[in-house]
């Protein structure tokens, strides 16, 4: 797989390896390349290795663990080598950095170097304000994997835990308003097999937060992980609601809200 | 019928189910603003977990501990290997002093053992004296959370109840009017009863006591009328000392109800004068959890009922929808330890969001237990045939980056010029509900290829 290694930088930041996930890969591309950009534009050099496929989580969260190890080992050979590890997703991160050691029997540190876009600029690159305008009313779903699996911010059960990175960056940019939400982190439904299986419930779910996004007057729905966006983005659209969806690196990259 | 076909039964009529959500997560909010106040709230939960965990590493000494003190203190302590067992000793206990009326407080164990139709099937009244159990009781249904066990009915629900099994006024729906013709009716139960069940929160290896807690004082009135006292106990309920419970009974009813304290906190240190105390120790099924690494955090659990509260699915598919005695996250790991194919579908009854290790005050950690019984049931061969035969054609498919590339191009292919309405009608568990999203015509690793041609770096 010598496709996978890294180019070797001339430059002085850490070559990033980006992580594209399988859904985000077909279903959204603009979100990957919305984080291509933001990084780059942050000064990172950036390699996308092609070999890539999926980190496993699905078959992990189904129950079948030796198809998720065999993806786990797949995925570490593929970006072990790079310093960081980079991607759109807090879900398909938490699934490295949270369950890759039992599932391969050991540690691998590509994990510990493994990142949510936001959390990477604000861990890794130290950035506390991002340049950019973003003129709308955005409601902020918490994804339960950042918010419990990579400890993005508090979550609202917990005592004495910081406030949310994700809502710090997004608050640096300019004209941009953050709405208040009734039940500021509770789950979407989306639950991968979950939104299928316990499609009743999972509907119940979404249809409750986009009420809720609703009721704070949001124009624009955003998160870390398009998964939940897409749940969210079928119930919108088929309740008709006013609301569209953006990934937090769509809304980063300065891309803007399509009216709708 | 599965969790998913209860749970969308629930759904269904969606005021009660928002009504239910709503209910509940109030109850959540209490135990937020309660534990909020504890600024050592998470040194406190942590505290919890490590006493609990080092008592099952060495419970037989605890339990052998706990039954010589308990007898000094003139306790009789039995062992019940299983739930018959625990029947059979309840039952003879009571046969031998010619007890036919008891009442009982609160106890979810007796609920799994079944002890209540046990009794009565041999001509013994039971009573359950918890005002949500007296009314699930009446109903002849069992209860829906393992602290509220009446939470999923309306007060008017209630009333119309009680108006026909206790000839209280018609349209009683104020919960202090039904909470008196409860009472008025209960009244009469304990005096008349020949004994008191009650469940234990905790047992005191050091000094064997026992302490119970309740908010309505039944356990105390149950145990101070009748001359008989039985104490049924989980053997996974025990704490080594006395000064344990000042870290538990901080954790316990803040978690449960978001109360600083229940309003009865009871300690039994052997039976009262004249009186007799029977504490039954029951394993079915314990100590097989202990005996497995996977699973044997569950054990902890002090039946807070904290984790049921936070999560989104039981709030939303109602506590009978599990068909468990413990229903809710805890109770998708303790079900399927008991049988495995009758309660296959619990582990997945979850969007694995992680609120249930947030709230647990002893810190269980549900989310990978439950994961761990996903891959039990796939391994068991008891996960849904759909489910595997689909996970494992994906999974082929990710395997390699080639068969990957070409799968996902022809697959867009293909489906590109179906008709919207023949789309949604393949993916119908998906968009039943939702629209599909839009298939865009080029992937990101395509759209990534010809950028770096344009832009070879």
């Amino acid at each position: 797989m010598s496709e996978a290694r890294p180019r070797g930088g001339t430059r002085s930041a850490p070559p990033v390896g980006l992580f594209v996930p399988c859904y985000v890969d077909q279903l959204r591309p603009d979100v990957g390349l919305a984080t291509l950009e933001v990084l780059e534009a942050h000064g990172v050099q950036v390699d996308y290795p092609r070999a890539q496929t999926c980190c496993g989580q699905p078959w992990l969260n189904s129950g079948c663990t030796r198809d998720a190890a065999w993806l786990a080992r797949r995925f570490v050979e593929i970006f072990r080598d790079y310093e960081y590890v980079v991607a759109p997703s807090a879900s398909c991160v938490a699934t490295l950095r949270g369950h890759y050691t039992k599932l391969l029997g050991g540690s691998a540190d590509v994990c510990a170097r493994s990142f949510e876009l936001c959390e990477f600029l604000c861990d890794v690159l130290g950035v506390d304000r991002v340049e950019g305008r973003f003129a709308h009313r955005v409601g902020l779903h918490e994804s339960c994997h950042g918010l419990r699996g990579l400890r993005q911010g508090g979550a609202s059960e917990r005592v004495g835990e910081p406030g949310s990175k994700v809502r710090r960056l997004l608050a640096s940019l300019d004209a941009i308003e953050l709405t208040a939400l009734e039940r500021p982190d509770e789950c979407c439904g989306f639950g991968g097999v979950f939104a299928v299986e316990e499609e009743a419930v999972s509907c119940m779910m979404g249809l409750d937060r986009v009420r809720d996004h609703e009721r704070s007057g949001a124009d624009v729905v955003t998160s870390t992980d398009l998964s939940c966006l897409l749940h969210l983005e079928g119930l919108i659209r088929r309740n008709g609601a006013p609301l569209q969806v953006m990934h937090v690196a769509q809304i980063l990259a300065g891309r803007e809200a399509v009216a709708r | 019928m599965s969790h998913v076909e209860r749970a969308a039964d629930f759904v269904a009529d969606a005021a009660r189910a928002h009504w239910h959500d709503q209910a509940l997560w109030f109850v959540r909010t209490r135990r937020d603003a309660r534990a909020q106040e504890v600024p050592e709230w998470e040194e406190l939960r942590e505290a919890a977990s490590r006493i609990k965990q080092n008592t099952l590493a060495r419970l037989g000494e605890h339990l052998e501990r706990f039954e010589e003190r308990a007898q000094q203190l003139g306790a009789r302590v039995h062992w019940a290997r299983d739930a018959a067992e625990h029947n059979a000793i309840v039952h003879a206990i009571l046969r031998e002093r010619e007890v036919t009326r008891v009442v009982k407080s609160k106890s979810m164990l007796t609920e799994e053992c079944g002890l209540n139709p046990f009794l009565e099937e041999r001509g013994i009244e039971v009573v359950d004296t918890d005002l949500g159990e007296y009314i699930v009781q009446l109903r002849e249904e069992p209860p829906s959370h393992i602290v509220l066990p009446a939470i999923h009915i309306r007060k008017e629900e209630v009333g119309e109840l009680f108006h026909e099994k206790l000839g209280s006024p018609v349209g009683l729906s104020d919960p202090t009017a039904l909470t008196e013709a409860a009472r008025h009716h209960l009244r009469a139960r304990f005096l008349a009863a020949g004994a008191g069940i009650t469940g234990v929160n905790f047992g005191i290896a050091e000094t064997g006591g026992i302490v119970v807690c309740t908010n309505e004082g039944n356990a105390d009135l149950g145990t101070s009328l009748p001359p008989l006292h039985i104490a049924c106990m989980g053997i996974e309920k025990l704490v080594p000392r006395a000064r344990d419970l000042a870290v538990f009974l901080r954790l316990l009813a803040r978690s449960a109800t978001g109360q600083a304290i229940t309003s009865y906190t009871s300690h039994f240190h052997g039976p009262r004068p004249g009186g007799e105390l029977h504490i039954v120790l029951v394993d079915n099924g314990r100590s097989e959890i202990l005996a497995s690494p996977e699973f044997r955090r569950s054990l902890l659990c002090i039946r807070c009922g904290a984790c049921m509260n936070t999560c989104p699915v039981y709030r939303r598919s109602g506590g009978h929808s599990y068909d468990a005695t413990v229903p809710g996250p805890i109770g998708s790991i303790l079900g399927p330890a008991r049988d495995a194919r009758r309660h296959s579908s619990l582990p997945y009854a979850c969007t694995l969001c992680g609120s249930c290790d947030d709230v647990c005050p002893v810190k269980i950690d549900l989310q990978s237990e439950l994961l761990a019984w996903r891959r039990e049931l796939v391994e068991r061969g008891l996960a849904s045939r759909w489910k595997r035969a689909l996970m494992g054609m994906a999974g082929l498919v990710m395997r390699h980056e080639r068969v990957y590339g070409l799968a996902t191009r022809l697959a867009r292919r293909l489906l590109a010029p179906l008709p919207r309405r023949l789309l949604q009608r393949i993916a119908a568990p998906w968009a039943r509900g939702r629209d599909l999203p839009e298939i865009p015509s080029e992937s990101f690793r395509e759209l990534y290829a010809r950028r770096r041609r344009r832009d070879p770096r």
